[in-house]
């Protein structure tokens, strides 16, 4: 078990190493003249070529990669060219907000859609039918687009919940509720729709293997067979869908929380792509790489934990 | 070498009956209603992009700062946006966009996708290594991120954006071209092909592509509906190119007069809507076709192989080698007139146990012998009331020590079950949950049954495991069934049957899937345990050897019907029935030659 998450670490520190050098060589290698994008066109040459030497731009490609990631190592991002703040401050306070919206999407998904796909699974017929029409509608819909109808009918027509802007939960639960409810709708209707379906499928697969037959013959009542036994055989596949679908639900934020107006990372990874703003570009790669690779390492051990047989291999 | 040869080599069938496939997949998706409409609404919009000009007059960029935010109607089908432009003109304009731009993407990722899977997977070796890392790193990235800084460095072109999209998209084709084409790498027509020569570029044009077309064309269609919604969003953040009009930007104008006007996000998300969900059912028909056209033939098939088991009729000629027993006390299990049966779509139903009766008697072990398919697990299942999923009992009763199981409650029956009537599978690694240690496995039913609590169920658990003759009980408590040989897991299962002391155990051919010398061992051990504990079995197999060894009585069963019944030692020494007979002569012996086979029933 331990050295089964050692070699997925040290294959995912891998994969975030390869991600690094090449968004550090292709950024830098297509920045272009980095003082003249910070300073803008009214600059002189001479105050340019200052600026392009503060920012230690004139030494060579490589040795600058190599002392960026020097420094990344030790924790140091360096300083945004346009705010001057440090990268990893900028990056943190905004990565709380992002983690709240997509773990509270993880989470809701994950039960609604348990409780969906064995609803649907065992009931069949209209509840089987109403549930793959969802899952249809949840899959094709683009979640962006979800987000700005709940914007359109709901905070505006209704005024439960505010369109805009973030509360913290330290600051206010109601003010934060009302802030996270709809954009973790619009983040989880695309994931329930394709985890649901696993589920379903994964319980039907499962309703049909001798062993629940012999669960039966024991007198094991259907509650424990469905819900101890089913349940836990069915987890294992819903779960990888659910690690597959993780990236995509970064992605997802990024647009998501702009529709909201919510400052997370994807408000900064916008602005800061806009910008060429790269220090903090670089940064943004390697927060994602990291939460990506943490999250999928997190996941592999909780199917080792649902299947016995993940264990060894 | 010519096609014609080609083709002539290679098992022909083959290709005729993929032939024959399309062209079924293609008649029946028109016959599926979904999917037609579909695709209907997919020609309409594309028709809608195609011909714009010709139902709007309006040019979707003509600003006009008189007519800005103006409702539906007064000349303006759908209104004016926030700059004064026709709504109705941009919706059909943007369409040409936005679609001609998640068209490229498409294009792009199946290119790559589909030309890199076929290389990966039909030459193999470094190709695939390398192609595997690539996808997965491009898997590990959000596109959206990526694009935002691909148009930082590279502009806002529509054009430049969707082709790295693409790139990023390629890995949903690879792995589908590479799972299907390493799977028919090896196939024998392959094979053939290769061996009489056949260019490999014409081996995966002619029979390697064609296996994959069809999926392919399920995955475009989604992958184009992701592009349509990847490069919407980029537009909707603003990072399109805003000169030209797409639903993207559309969608980013109305959000931007969200207070002043809020229909004005209605329509673009409307079509991006409509579009997305018709791409997504066309996939979903066509691949509902698909997976029906691989499975109707060997569904026929099964019905047939059942239906042929048990033909009608009253069970006239049973030959009993005693009379019944009734001096002595009742039997434990006596199951009259039994018949079990499968509804079928067209409203009948195929019976596969037809009119069985068997008693079997206290302390005894009773065989139930026959051929596949003859109905003896179904007889066995319809104890223990566990036929699968549509199976019913049609007729008869089933009295267990005085109780028709047959009509008792559901609860009722679960407390039967376990406790008093336990069972034994054939397929023992099957037969266990694989995600639960066999410890859980074993003291669940006990903790249920008996009520003991968990240390004294884990002491119970541990006994019977040295009792069924496991080494090293511990061990075997902690393990889960994948870490069994299949003789232990079987092992495991008797102890279980045998752990709530039960008064009747059904074995369904507990020795068949097992090696030859394992299979003495779980004999010998079941002949143990009968002695012990004094109860009552009824074992199902299909072999001699087994009732023999065991068996103080047996029935034989033919097509869903006993034909012959008696004491063991009798039933051998002079076989009646000459379905008994032919069985007797099927085992093959040194002394004689095997005589024909008897069919009894035409």
């Amino acid at each position: 078990m331990l050295t089964f998450t050692v070699r997925r670490l040290l294959y995912g520190v891998i994969l975030l190493f390869v991600i690094v050098t090449l968004a550090y060589l292709l950024l830098y290698a297509a920045a272009g003249d980095v003082g003249r994008t910070i300073l803008g066109p009214t600059a002189t040459p001479a105050t340019v070529a200052l600026k392009n030497q503060q920012l230690g731009l004139n030494s060579p490609l490589l040795s600058r990669y190599f002392s960026w990631l020097g420094h990344a190592l030790t924790g140091n991002f360096g300083n945004s060219w346009f705010t001057n703040q440090p990268v990893t401050t900028a990056i943190f306070t905004r990565l709380q907000v992002t983690l709240t919206l997509v773990f509270g999407a993880v989470i809701v998904s994950a039960v609604l859609s348990a409780v969906l796909g064995v609803w649907s699974a065992l009931r069949g017929g209209s509840v089987d039918r109403g549930v793959q029409l969802f899952s249809v509608l949840g899959f094709a819909i683009p979640g962006f687009i979800i987000a700005v109808f709940l914007v359109r009918y709901f905070a505006l027509g209704t005024h439960w919940f505010k369109p805009t802007g973030y509360v913290p939960i330290t600051t206010s639960f109601s003010g934060w509720i009302r802030t996270v409810t709809l954009p973790v709708i619009a983040l989880s209707i695309g994931l329930v729709a394709g985890v649901s379906q696993q589920v379903r499928s994964s319980v039907i697969d499962a309703l049909r293997q001798d062993w629940v037959r012999t669960l039966r013959s024991r007198g094991i009542p259907e509650r424990s067979v469905l819900f101890k036994h089913i349940l836990r055989n069915a987890g294992g596949p819903a779960l990888s869908v659910l690690a597959l679908s993780f990236v995509g639900l970064l992605g997802g934020a990024v647009i998501i929380e702009e529709v909201f107006g919510i400052p997370g990372l994807g408000q900064i990874a916008v602005l800061a792509t806009s910008q060429g703003d790269v220090p903090l570009v670089m940064g943004l790669v390697v927060a994602i790489g990291v939460i990506v690779i943490v999250v999928n390492l997190v996941i592999d051990l909780l199917q080792g934990f649902l299947n016995p047989k993940a264990r060894i291999s | 070498m010519t096609e014609a040869a080609v083709t002539g080599v290679l098992a022909p069938d083959v290709a005729s009956e993929m032939r024959a496939a399309r062209s079924h997949l293609a008649r029946r998706f028109l016959k599926n209603p979904l999917g037609v409409a579909a695709l209907s609404i997919l020609v309409l919009i594309v028709l809608a992009a195609i011909f714009a000009p010709l139902l709007t007059s309006y040019n979707p960029n003509a600003v006009s700062v008189l007519n800005i935010l103006q409702g539906p109607g007064a000349g303006h089908l759908l209104g004016t946006d926030g700059a004064g432009r026709d709504v109705w003109a941009r919706l059909l304009y943007g369409a040409r966009y936005t679609l001609a731009g998640a068209l490229l993407a498409t294009v792009v990722a199946a290119i790559l996708g589909i030309t890199s899977g076929l290389v990966a997977g039909y030459y193999g070796k470094w190709f695939e290594a390398a192609s595997s890392w690539v996808t997965t790193l491009l898997m590990a990235l959000p596109g959206i991120v990526v694009l935002l800084a691909a148009r930082a460095v590279l502009g806002p072109s529509l054009w430049t954006v969707m082709i790295i999209f693409g790139v990023l998209l390629a890995p949903a084709f690879y792995r589908l071209v590479y799972a299907a084409v390493s799977g028919v790498r090896n196939e024998l027509f392959v094979d053939a092909a290769r061996v009489s020569g056949v260019s490999d570029f014409r081996i995966i044009a002619r029979h390697i592509l064609t296996v994959v077309r069809a999926p392919i064309i399920i995955q475009g269609s989604i992958v184009f509906g992701i592009a349509i919604a990847v490069q919407v969003g980029l537009d909707f953040l603003g990072f399109g190119d805003q000169s030209i009009p797409t639903w993207g930007n559309m969608l980013n104008d109305g959000f931007t007069n969200l207070y002043r006007d809020p229909q004005l996000v209605v329509w673009p998300g409307l079509a991006i809507v409509v579009t997305t969900v018709a791409l997504t059912l066309f996939a979903n028909a066509l691949r509902d076709e698909l997976d029906q056209s691989a499975r109707p033939r060997s569904r026929r098939r099964a019905v047939a192989a059942a239906t042929a088991t048990a033909p009608e009729g009253p069970d006239s000629d049973t030959v009993a080698h005693e009379a019944p027993d009734s001096s002595a006390q009742a039997p434990l299990l006596d199951v009259e007139g039994l018949a079990v049966g499968y509804p079928q779509a067209d409203g009948s139903v195929t019976r596969v146990v037809n009119n069985v009766s068997l008693d079997i008697r206290r302390g005894e072990v009773h065989g139930l012998i026959g051929e596949s398919g003859s109905g003896k697990t179904q007889t066995a299942w319809s104890v223990l009331r566990l036929l699968p999923a549509g199976g019913e009992i049609l007729a008869g009763s089933i009295r267990f020590d005085g109780e028709d199981l047959s009509r008792v409650p559901d609860a009722k029956m679960r407390d039967i079950r376990g406790g008093r009537i336990a069972y034994i599978p054939q397929e023992p690694m099957s037969n266990l949950d694989p995600s639960f240690t066999i410890g859980t496995q074993l003291t669940e039913p006990m903790r249920i049954k008996l009520g003991v609590s968990k240390s004294e169920a884990k002491a119970r658990a541990l006994k019977l495991l040295g009792q069924v003759g496991i080494p090293n009980p511990e061990r075997t408590f902690a393990s889960y069934p994948h870490e069994l040989s299949g003789g232990m897991a079987q092992r495991v299962l008797i102890a279980g049957a045998v752990s709530c002391e039960p008064d009747l155990i059904i074995a369904d051919e507990p020795t068949t899937a097992l090696d030859v010398t394992i299979q003495a061992e779980i004999l010998d051990l079941l002949r143990e345990l009968q002695r012990e504990l004094g109860v009552t079995i009824l074992i199902v197999t299909h072999n001699f050897g087994v009732v023999a060894d065991l068996c103080d009585r047996v029935s034989v069963m033919q097509k869903g019907r006993i034909v012959e019944t008696g004491p063991a030692r009798s039933v051998f020494a002079a076989p009646q029935h000459p379905y008994t007979r032919s069985l007797f002569d099927a085992i093959l012996d040194e002394s004689q030659a095997r005589g024909p086979y008897a069919e009894t029933r035409p």
